[in-house]
């Protein structure tokens, strides 16, 4: 039986499976309106720019609001 | 493909063919809209599968190992690479917008037939393609934009035309979506008054994420979502009101003048402060409308009340004027192929891409959506009586304004309607009247509260479901209209900056408002004809950004078959060729029809001609009540037959230089294209 339900295509939702999906599913909504994940870009800083000052949330926050409404059409009628 | 999977596409191909049978077939009977639907997800999985993956793989050649630009300038902010899905969800929420509602709700005079064979074929042939080859151009060239892949690949002149028709197009658009707020809420205290309501909301929406919780949008939009929905229960209470709904009650005219120095203001404020918070809830609320519009067909499965076909396929339908071809055409931009796309695929998207083989999916798959969404709006316009439809969309100059000529005139039509069923109808929804509400907003809105109302609250929530329709619509309409306004002035600045440069600092207050001015009167004039319009603007106005949205559709799939000319994969250049070439009859026919029809009611010059020839004889001829009107009519005429020309040069001149390009392509024996990144993909550079 155990075999049958690994074998499935699918794999069966464990609690991992459904905190990555919540986290995408948050991910897409922040990015529908246009702010990327914060955490990540904190990372890419600290990672490959540590001598650069690193944003607080705030500022990233208000960063990303003021390019989304900069120059160009971002979405569609 | 193993066996089983194979087994898998033939059943999926069967059951879309037994789907599209019974939808193209059925005559005389009632149809289920579950047909319509299953018709179209088959469609959309073997379009997929076959024909998208095919582009991406044989036509792009989509390279795995190739560094995309979301890795390449990877700074945490704009180029990120993201989660396909994510991704996918991202740019969605982009391209889906209005127009993908408006259109069929129009086309549906001709009967759900004609439109839904549109759409399917447009965007599985030429809507889809587009999408997902502009989004390969550009994540081959660093995310840049298409005005920027135009010059670079087609040359300055190519590039400055397309800018011209970029920016006519943003104001046909911000016009033709201000024209559908004002025709949805004309003389509608409740949803003036819910609308009306987003605007202190917001504000506070925006201080509360700047100074009370910085950044939090999630409960931010929860609170906002529940004001919301306050407002439009309160409305209901505020139409009734004998001594408060005078204050929200507002004529056409007074609607436009106040939305017209409402994108002023908004896009003027600091975007923190309105358009930013409104921005979040209409992009939530439209996603969720959408969601819900999907399981609300599912769970009711309505039959579609209208015809297959109409008798208005021979081009005298009272909601758009012009025979099938090429008008059918034009009407359905957005769902079946939308040039406004390419700029959006060349925008933020090509930025986030992980990988190069996930373009089908986003680009492709993305489109797929949208034309769902299309689908779904032609089912909403067709499960409501069609004599109440007509009712809905016809101009007051056809039908009157009372429910009795309207009942009668549409009888005559061959639709049966009683005068008691339109004033049933509009008082069930919590509404005065419903005749002459053109624009797809309020049709839609009914279709969908009569699909709602079935799942919840049945004919006493119908006025709710009505209004927060036409609520959702107005918002993300509203919100398009400033930040549309904010995208006009920075491309007024970049222009009138080329000759003066100090014109170009987007700081200076003078310029901003000069800038700001100058784009609001441009939309703000033609909402303002559209609104006075005899036969109500919608039916001049829509046909005019149809036009303008498939000459930017000609444009972007031009610029992808130079493009695959100059990569010397010129064996496949017809997967953006016929297309392009499809769009280009459709645009030069209608566009020239538009200006030189004998016909007044589709030529723009003989229109002219007879309220000209009637203003020498000092006669007036209705709607114009004097002979300034009569005036006014006729040099709205001129503007629009001008605007509709200038598209129609447009197209020429980019077909022309596309074909010197391709020329220029096969002349050189070796790849021409300017991509960047190709290191190891052993591509020559120019």
């Amino acid at each position: 039986m155990r075999e049958a339900i690994t074998n499935l295509p699918w794999k069966l939702p464990d609690a991992g499976r459904l905190k990555t999906l919540v986290a995408r599913i948050k991910e897409t909504s922040r990015l529908m309106v246009g702010i990327p994940d914060y955490d990540r870009y904190v990372e890419h800083m600290s990672a490959n720019h540590p001598e650069q000052p690193i944003m607080s949330y705030r500022e990233f926050f208000d960063n990303r609001q003021q390019a989304r409404y900069g120059k160009g059409m971002k979405r569609c009628c | 493909m193993n066996a089983l999977s194979k087994l898998l596409w033939v059943g999926i191909a069967v059951l879309g063919a037994i789907a599209l049978a019974i939808v193209a077939l059925s005559r005389g009977e009632m149809i289920n809209s579950v047909w319509l639907v299953a018709a179209a997800i088959c469609t959309y999985l073997i379009a997929y599968r076959f024909y998208g993956l095919f582009i991406g793989h044989t036509v792009m050649q989509v390279d795995a190992n190739r560094t995309t630009p979301a890795y390449r300038h990877n700074d945490g902010l704009d180029y990120v690479p993201t989660n396909r899905y994510v991704l996918f969800g991202h740019h969605f929420a982009a391209i889906a917008g209005a127009g993908p509602l408006v259109g069929p709700v129009l086309a549906a005079q001709m009967g759900y037939l004609p439109g839904t064979l549109w759409i399917l074929a447009g965007v599985v042939f030429a809507g889809a393609v587009q999408d997902s080859l502009v989004l390969f151009l550009s994540t081959r060239r660093d995310g840049r934009s298409l005005g920027e892949i135009i010059r670079s690949e087609m040359g300055a002149t190519a590039g400055g035309i397309a800018l011209i028709g970029v920016f006519l197009i943003m104001i046909i658009i911000l016009a033709v979506l201000a024209l559908v707020v004002v025709k949805a809420l004309a003389g509608s205290p409740w949803g003036a008054f819910t609308v009306m309501a987003t605007i202190p909301i917001a504000i506070f929406m925006g201080l509360y994420l700047r100074f009370i919780r910085p950044g939090k949008i999630g409960e931010m939009s929860i609170i906002g979502f529940v004001l919301l929905m306050t407002a439009l229960i309160y409305g209901r209470s505020i139409a009734e009101s004998p001594t408060i709904a005078p204050y929200f009650n507002y004529s056409g005219e007074m609607l436009a003048i106040m939305l017209i120095s409402y994108g002023f203001v908004a896009s003027v404020l600091p975007v923190w402060l309105l358009l930013a918070p409104r921005d979040y809830l209409s992009t939530f609320l439209k996603i969720g409308a959408i969601g819900a519009l999907a399981l609300g067909i599912l769970f009711v499965m309505p039959p579609l009340k209208m015809a297959a076909v109409t008798r208005f396929i021979d081009g005298t339908g009272p909601v758009f004027s012009g025979a099938l071809f090429p008008f059918l055409f034009i009407t359905i931009a957005c769902g079946a192929v939308s040039g406004f796309h390419a700029l959006i695929s060349s925008g933020t998207t090509p930025k986030m891409i992980e990988n190069e083989t996930q373009i089908p999916f986003i680009g492709y798959g993305g489109m797929l959506m949208e034309s769902f969404v299309a689908i779904m709006a032609m089912v909403a316009a067709s499960v409501i009586e069609p004599g109440v439809y007509f009712a809905m969309n016809s101009p007051s100059g056809l039908i009157g304004t009372d429910a009795a000529s309207a009942a009668a005139k549409i009888g005559s039509w061959g639709f049966v309607v009683t005068p008691d069923m339109l004033t049933e109808t509009a008082r069930n929804v919590g509404e005065t009247t419903i005749l002459s509400r053109a624009g797809g907003a309020p049709t839609l809105a009914v279709g969908m509260a009569e699909i709602f109302s079935n799942v919840l609250g049945g004919k006493a929530l119908m006025g709710f479901w009505y209004h927060f329709a036409i609520l959702f619509e107005a918002l993300f309409i509203l919100t398009a209209v400033d930040a549309g306004t904010r995208a006009c002035r920075f491309m007024v600045q970049d222009m009138i900056g080329a000759a003066v440069p100090r014109f170009r600092n987007t700081e200076s207050w003078s310029n901003n408002l000069l800038a700001t001015t100058i784009a609001v009167s441009m939309w703000g004039y033609i909402l303002y004809t559209g609104v006075v319009d005899p036969l109500g603007g919608i039916n001049t106005l829509w046909p005019l950004f149809g036009i303008s949205n498939q000459m930017l559709a000609g444009i972007a799939l031009v610029t992808c078959t130079v493009v695959l000319f100059k990569m010397k994969r010129e064996k496949y250049a017809w997967v953006a060729a016929l297309p392009a070439l499809w769009l280009l009859v459709c645009t030069l026919t209608a566009g020239l029809q538009k200006v030189f029809h004998d016909d007044p009611a589709i030529g723009f010059l003989s229109h002219a001609s007879r309220f000209g020839d009637a203003l020498a004889q000092g006669k007036v001829l209705a709607p114009a009540k004097n002979i300034d009107q009569m005036r006014q009519i006729v040099f709205n005429d001129y503007v629009d037959a001008t605007l509709a020309f200038v598209f129609v040069l447009v197209v020429v001149c980019i077909f022309v230089l596309g074909l010197l390009e391709i020329r220029r392509a096969r002349a050189n024996d070796r790849p021409t294209v300017r991509e960047i990144g190709a290191e190891h993909a052993g591509l020559a550079h120019a």
